[in-house]
């Protein structure tokens, strides 16, 4: 891929124009495609939706998906639905901050509710669903990480 | 199945995969002799990954793992398959078995009245013929040889409501689109299943995805609509591919498109990804967020009926209830009906989580009691430990205490409880749940994942958690602070029930309430007072 930052996000842009209600679609193939939504982003996105750039930061900003930076290479969700807090998921959350706590690398978010609610606790490791998690098995799975 | 050879299923539900499903079909899928088809769930989950495999006595499942972890050899599938239908339907291969022989005949299903999840675990989701071959289709054929206000009373008549919490009566929702402003209508599924405890939407598109198709162009059909949307949250990537999939499928077989099977109908549906808001579960905010916006939810009315997504008039129904309407039209909304009691007709797929030995899914008749529920089916808590406290209906859901769990799960026996049933998900808690801790959860939850847009509940919640910050704090050693906290939160409920917008700031207190009022010793309260005043 070439160009600058401005043309790629014109050209991803551009593939949803013609949709209806258009603007998460196109949010998510920007992040999908250059990792992040950058602050800039908003003007462009403006521009080729004939939005405001006040209305593309605030959509922006209201949805938890839509980061303004990189990733981190490696990302841990854990769940802190009900489900899972009833066989444990709370105790897991807090100690995989702490785990990953000097870890650059490594970001730990709390997701509510990934569907998996009679196998918890359950956690995404690098956007794959894990069940039925303790200690050991994040460990396990997470090996290599540090 | 080919002579000589021998078919295994194995589920490619998130849940199965979560517990390592992939990696069984990954070695199975390489023996020569094994022909692999992935399946939805049967809804077994604490079994999964189940396998299935194909033999004269009908399909026969066993647990992916032994207890000890080895897994199930190629082997032992090939040496069930191809066993006479005289020989013992597990024996040596116990270890693996759990119980499990035929699956169908396994208590956990045998009990269950399968109508919306008939499917559920037996077709392969990505094949648009399999489930034509288990009667798909039949209802959108009969559909679309009645006048669209035949099939809108068709499904009046069959009683049903909508599966996604509310439970508004389907048949009136589709009566008042199809009556509504002449022009372009949309049909939208609402598939933005962020409740906890809840999966049966996530299930149902990822093991049969097609059913919702058939729903959704039977409703376009009964109403005039032209374009609908599934709204699927961005932390259901199996299922948003699973949709996709089918789509496809489904417009290359004709059944979307331009003049579908040659009829005058003509529909096409696209799958729209959520980006982590459960507010978006909210109908307004849901038409808000497809139209490009921040989800805030809207003031109504007006109702989506009649000016919904892009101010047109749209149907806005859950999965469940969109999935059920196939099997409605095929078999008559009347059969429906004789399912369920009073104003609760037919099914609920029930899903069953958190503490509990046999987690899963469960379709049953409207009626049973949560008890017979979570004990005769649940088997009880996965902990061994006591059961403290179910919470049914979501995290806006009440928390019902052991002694209270005799109420039938209907929408009439429900709400005279004062609980609701909401989307059928019912979590376990054993004796070592803190409610006091819980309520404020359900405080801090409401704070994190409010739009906004209305006072009550931004700050209402916001200064929940901040109040049952303090009553926790004192609960050991309650002195005037602690009642005067205790007041406060009671009232700040009661502005939250009553000033909120939507359903999320207004039922964010059940939750709280309940906990206070079942269980007021975690609140540092004498176990007799009751200061919730109600559930």
């Amino acid at each position: 891929m070439t160009g600058t930052r401005d043309e790629r996000v014109r050209e991803i842009v551009t593939r949803y124009a013609a949709h209806r209600g258009p603007l998460l679609p196109a949010l998510h193939a920007v992040q999908e495609d250059l990792g992040w939504i950058d602050r800039d982003d908003a003007a462009v996105i403006a521009d080729v939706l004939n939005l405001s750039k006040a209305d593309v930061h605030g959509v922006v900003t209201f949805y938890a998906d839509f980061r303004d930076a990189a990733a981190t290479r490696h990302t841990v969700s854990v769940c802190r639905g009900e489900a899972c807090q009833a066989v444990g998921g709370q105790e897991l959350y807090e100690r995989s901050v702490s785990r990953f706590a000097t870890i650059d690398d490594v970001t730990v978010t709390e997701v509510f509710c990934l569907g998996n609610c009679a196998l918890g606790p359950s956690a995404q490791l690098d956007g794959r669903l894990h069940g039925r998690l303790s200690d050991d098995r994040v460990s396990a799975l997470t090996q290599g990480w540090s | 199945m080919t002579a000589g050879r021998t078919t295994v299923y194995v589920p490619g539900d998130a849940a199965a995969v979560s517990v390592g499903a992939d990696d069984v079909a990954a070695a199975l899928g390489r023996h020569p002799e094994l022909d692999l088809v992935r399946t939805g769930s049967r809804g077994m989950l604490w079994l999964e990954p189940l396998v299935e495999v194909d033999s004269e006595r009908g399909r026969i499942g066993l647990s992916a793992f032994a207890p000890d972890g080895t897994m199930l050899s190629a082997e032992t599938l090939l040496s069930i398959g191809s066993a006479a239908a005289t020989a013992p339907a597990v024996g040596e291969h116990a270890a693996y078995s759990l119980g499990v022989g035929r699956v169908e005949d396994h208590p956990f299903l045998a009990r269950q009245t399968r109508v919306t999840c008939a499917r559920l675990g037996i077709v392969d989701p990505t094949s648009e013929q399999d489930y034509a071959a288990h009667g798909g289709w039949v209802g959108l054929r009969r559909a679309l040889t009645m006048a669209p206000a035949a099939v809108v009373e068709e499904v009046v008549s069959s009683g049903l409501r909508g599966r996604g919490g509310a439970g508004f009566p389907t048949g009136l929702k589709w009566r008042t689109v199809a009556g509504a402003e002449p022009g372009l209508r949309f049909v939208c599924a609402n598939a933005d299943e962020g409740d906890s405890g809840t999966f049966a939407d996530r299930m149902l598109m990822e093991g049969d995805p097609f059913a919702l198709l058939e729903g959704m162009a039977i409703c376009a059909w009964a109403v005039g609509a032209t374009e609908g949307f599934i709204y699927v949250r961005s932390e259901y990537p199996h299922a948003i591919a699973a949709m996709r999939k089918a789509i496809a499928a489904a417009r290359a077989a004709g059944w979307l498109g331009t003049h579908v099977h040659g009829s005058a109908l003509s529909f096409d549906v696209e799958v729209r990804v959520g980006a982590g808001a459960y507010i978006c579960g909210e109908e307004t905010s849901m038409l808000e967020s497809l139209e490009g916006r921040r989800g805030e939810v809207r003031a109504k009315p007006p109702i989506p009926a009649l000016s919904g997504l892009f101010g047109r008039p749209t149907v806005v129904n859950n999965v469940l209830t969109l999935a059920t309407v196939p099997a409605i039209l095929a078999d008559g909304g009347e059969r429906y009906a004789a399912h369920g009691t009073d104003r609760s007709r037919g099914t609920q797929a029930f899903q069953l989580g958190g503490n509990v030995r046999h987690g899963g899914l469960v379709e049953l008749d409207f009626g049973i009691t949560v008890r017979e529920l979570v004990e005769d089916i649940g088997g009880g808590t996965r902990s061994g430990r006591p059961i403290r406290a179910v919470q049914v209906g979501g995290p806006l859901g009440a928390y019902l205490p052991a002694k209270l769990l005799d109420v039938p799960l209907t929408y009439e026996a429900m709400a005279e409880a004062g609980f609701m049933l909401g989307h059928g998900g019912v979590v376990v808690f054993d004796d070592t749940v803190d409610l006091g801790r819980m309520a404020r959860f359900a405080m801090e939850f409401c704070a994190k994942e409010s739009c906004g847009k209305c006072t009550p509940c931004r700050i209402g919640s916001q200064r929940g958690v901040e109040t049952l910050d303090r009553i926790l704090a004192d609960r050991a050693h309650p002195g005037p602070a602690h009642a005067a906290g205790l007041s406060l939160l009671t009232d700040l409920c009661t502005t939250m029930e009553r000033g909120s917008l939507c359903a999320m700031g207004g039922l964010t207190p059940m939750p709280v309430r309940s906990a206070l009022t079942h269980f007021p010793e975690d609140f540092g309260l004498d176990s007799a007072a009751t200061p919730g005043g109600r559930p």
